[in-house]
């Protein structure tokens, strides 16, 4: 099941509409790291909400992506991990570090935003 | 045996998963987590089982490439259940008691998270032979 991702402004979002098996998720990964360049994206938002398992797979596939495209120029934030699926994940020790999360699709965007203002002003700030 | 064990009846809602690729471990969980649904599981309980089918799964494609999960309705003491079993004839866990020390893992995070399964679930019992393979068996109960 490919993962649709769509070009809003600087930003690319992918929603996951149903389960991901492990092929579709390395597909996910190499996608988004490769389209961060190609679309010369400043942030990634991943949108979990239909997800109703995240194993240890694929929790650590969206941390690889959040350090990828980092490494790439840009912030990824994870939105949407259902309150079943972050208990399921605490128990299994899946942390998600280093990794930005948002409650959602909105509260993704507004994250990339103030992180791209601070970035601005930091870069304004270092010009004498 | 436990006295509990001992009186613990299958319901013959029996399910079995064959599992061959990766694939089988999303099909796993599904299947898993219907049935926790007909069993009466809360929505979280669900979360916890089908994860735990996740990794049991996941663990038979990384260190035994195949296997086979079973899931069935279990009834005990006036008590409503879910039995998982995972067996693979793999090369075996080296060395259980160690697998099943808290923070153990190998290869960071991937696979083989066996104390994370148990704190899925209410009880696990892990049986290996090496060279033989493993069958994990686990259990949740309602509450």
């Amino acid at each position: 099941m490919e993962v649709p991702i769509l070009k809003q402004g600087p930003y690319l979002i992918a929603s996951v509409q149903s389960a991901l098996n492990d092929a579709d998720l390395r597909f996910l990964r190499d996608n988004l790291v490769e389209r961060v360049g190609k679309m010369r994206a400043r942030g990634v938002i991943v949108d979990v909400t239909a997800l109703d398992v995240m194993d240890s797979y694929a929790s650590r596939t969206l941390r690889d992506i959040a350090h990828m495209t980092r490494l790439r120029g840009a912030e990824t934030v994870i939105v949407g991990i259902q309150p079943e699926v972050a208990f399921a994940m605490v128990q299994l020790g899946l942390m998600l570090e280093g990794v930005a999360t948002a409650l959602d699709l909105e509260e993704g965007l507004e994250f990339l935003k103030r992180k791209a203002h601070a970035a601005a002003k930091e870069a304004r700030e270092r010009v004498p | 045996m436990s006295r509990e064990e001992a009186v613990a009846v299958l319901e013959e809602r029996e399910e079995r998963i064959a599992i061959l690729s990766d694939s089988d471990v999303v099909r796993a969980r599904q299947v898993g987590r219907s049935l926790a649904a007909s069993i009466g599981f809360s929505q979280t309980d669900q979360a916890l089982i089908a994860t735990a089918i996740s990794e049991l799964a996941r663990n038979i494609v990384l260190y035994a490439r195949t296997g086979e999960v079973r899931v069935d309705a279990l009834k005990a003491n006036g008590r409503t259940g879910m039995l998982v079993v995972a067996r693979d004839e793999g090369p075996g866990i080296q060395d259980v008691e160690q697998a099943l020390e808290p923070g153990f893992s190998t290869s960071g995070g991937l696979g083989l998270g066996l104390p994370g399964v148990r704190r899925l679930m209410d009880e696990m019992k892990v049986e290996s032979k090496r060279g033989r393979g493993t069958i994990v068996t686990a259990r949740k109960w309602l509450r």
